[in-house]
């Protein structure tokens, strides 16, 4: 049973190794929080098996028809959520440039005044009564994605004595193996608090950093409605097969 | 001077924050009327081949601390270690088997996850023991962490199997092997210390 292979299809291929120095380490002690919760013994490697190469998929069809628009997807009806309008888009691609189609993004964030809705955040800028802050979507065909949402406020959190957030939005990405699955945060172009956050300093290369500031997209800004955010995601991509000649490609 | 080859490189990752629920599972932390149903809640359907297990354990810190925050989703092969994937090359996967799981951490840092055992997954032209794949993200994780966890009842294949022959050359095995007692299995996780967990670059 379990050599039930097809000849119709060949096996994905694996994964591009991770390079570590594109990503935070597990002990940055800039960022407290990192400090208990770290390993501190080395990562056992190895190359992709069809444990990391498969990954869950999720069809349009379980999307409601808001779950991409902020604004509205959990105001009382009629209203919407109060802060700066903004669109959010760009591409899911994987480290081949080629676009990552049919994937998940999962987006969350807190308000415009800097306040998460969770019961265990107790900040004292207000909740919006019309805003949730979560929102999900399925990459097109072209792995392009977009959401409607309000530009969140910086957050202050304890850490240091006056550590602020930049604004920022969580992103959760699903690729198409398990090995792809990523958490990370978009920044907004120009927003001086990047620079002094423990968070984003957590990343040591300065251009990686600078890969997760999204761009003030004028082009697609819709006049006297709302501006435009680019923010294009690379996942990791899969080794060439030499022998094999897959339509899926890499 | 050689052109450089023209591969991009991926995008960094981020801590999750204490506030992943928001988007993870957002239901479950009030904030409803979004989503009908938070995902990966149920890995099994009616009707699902194989053994019926509960996947149970707590996530603890360095400190000894309940990890209370975090979210923990597992990815698993079917009863006969066939994965319900799109890049699956295999056929007939069981149509009520998910494979994929998600849930947050209870207070003390525990979690439980409803499945059913699954079968052995080739690899390399033998067979990897019967795992699971976990994969945790939480404030003061930067990167999330992947571990697999596998059966103290398969002993047999557990000897063979190539990733936790790596493990046990440092003698860290054991961390990988989920007790079985009846139909639950229990997996402990522990991010850093004396019991650590070992985890994977893979």
């Amino acid at each position: 049973m379990n050599n039930r292979f097809s000849n119709s299809r060949a096996e994905a291929a694996a994964f591009m190794e991770r390079d570590h120095s594109q990503h935070p380490p597990a002990f940055a002690p800039g960022y407290k929080s990192s400090v208990l919760r770290a390993p501190r013994q080395s990562l056992i490697s190895f190359a992709s098996t069809l444990s990391e190469k498969t990954g869950p998929a999720f069809g349009h069809n379980m999307l409601g028809e808001y779950d991409n628009d902020l604004i509205i997807n959990y105001a009382r009806p009629g209203e919407e959520a109060i802060g700066q309008r903004i669109v959010v888009h760009g591409r899911v691609i994987d480290q081949n440039a080629k676009p990552v189609p049919n994937v998940l993004v999962e987006f969350w964030q807190a308000n415009a005044g800097g306040r998460y809705r969770h019961k265990r955040e107790g900040y004292r800028a207000p909740l919006d009564p019309n805003f949730g802050g979560f929102g999900r979507t399925i990459t097109d065909e072209d792995g392009y994605y977009w959401f409607r949402t309000i530009k969140p406020g910086p957050y202050p959190w304890p850490n240091g004595v006056n550590d602020w957030r930049p604004a920022h939005i969580h992103f959760s990405l699903f690729g198409t193996g398990f090995a792809q699955r990523l958490i990370s945060q978009m920044y907004f172009e120009g927003d001086p608090l990047i620079k002094i956050c423990p968070i984003v300093n957590t990343i040591s290369d300065p251009d990686a950093i600078d890969r997760l500031v999204a761009r003030l997209d004028m082009n697609n800004t819709i006049p006297m409605d709302l501006r435009a955010y680019r923010f294009d995601i690379v996942l990791r991509g899969r080794r060439s097969t030499f022998f094999e000649n897959r339509k899926e490609g890499n | 001077m050689s052109k450089p080859l023209d591969y991009l490189k991926e995008t960094p990752s981020q801590t999750a924050g204490p506030y992943v629920h928001i988007g993870m599972t957002p239901n479950e932390y009030d904030i409803g009327g979004v989503i009908p149903e938070d995902l990966g809640l149920r890995v099994v359907s009616e009707g699902v081949k194989g053994e019926r297990i509960t996947v149970t354990g707590r996530v603890i810190d360095g400190g000894g601390n309940p990890v209370a925050d975090c979210v923990i989703e597992i990815w698993q092969a079917d009863a006969n270690g066939i994965y319900n994937s799109p890049m699956e090359h295999r056929s007939g996967v069981d149509p009520n088997f998910s494979g994929w799981g998600r849930q947050p951490a209870g207070a003390n840092g525990e979690f439980s996850f409803d499945t059913i055992k699954p079968g052995p997954v080739p690899a390399g032209g033998g067979l990897m023991a019967p795992h699971i794949t976990f994969w945790i993200v939480a404030r003061g994780i930067n990167v999330g962490l992947q571990t697999r966890m596998y059966f103290s009842d398969e002993q047999e294949a557990n000897q063979k199997d190539p990733v936790l022959a790596k493990a046990r050359m440092i003698a860290r095995d054991k961390t990988m092997i989920g007790q079985r007692d009846g139909n639950v299995v229990t997996f402990d996780i522990y991010l850093q210390g004396e019991n650590e967990t070992v985890f994977l670059d893979v």
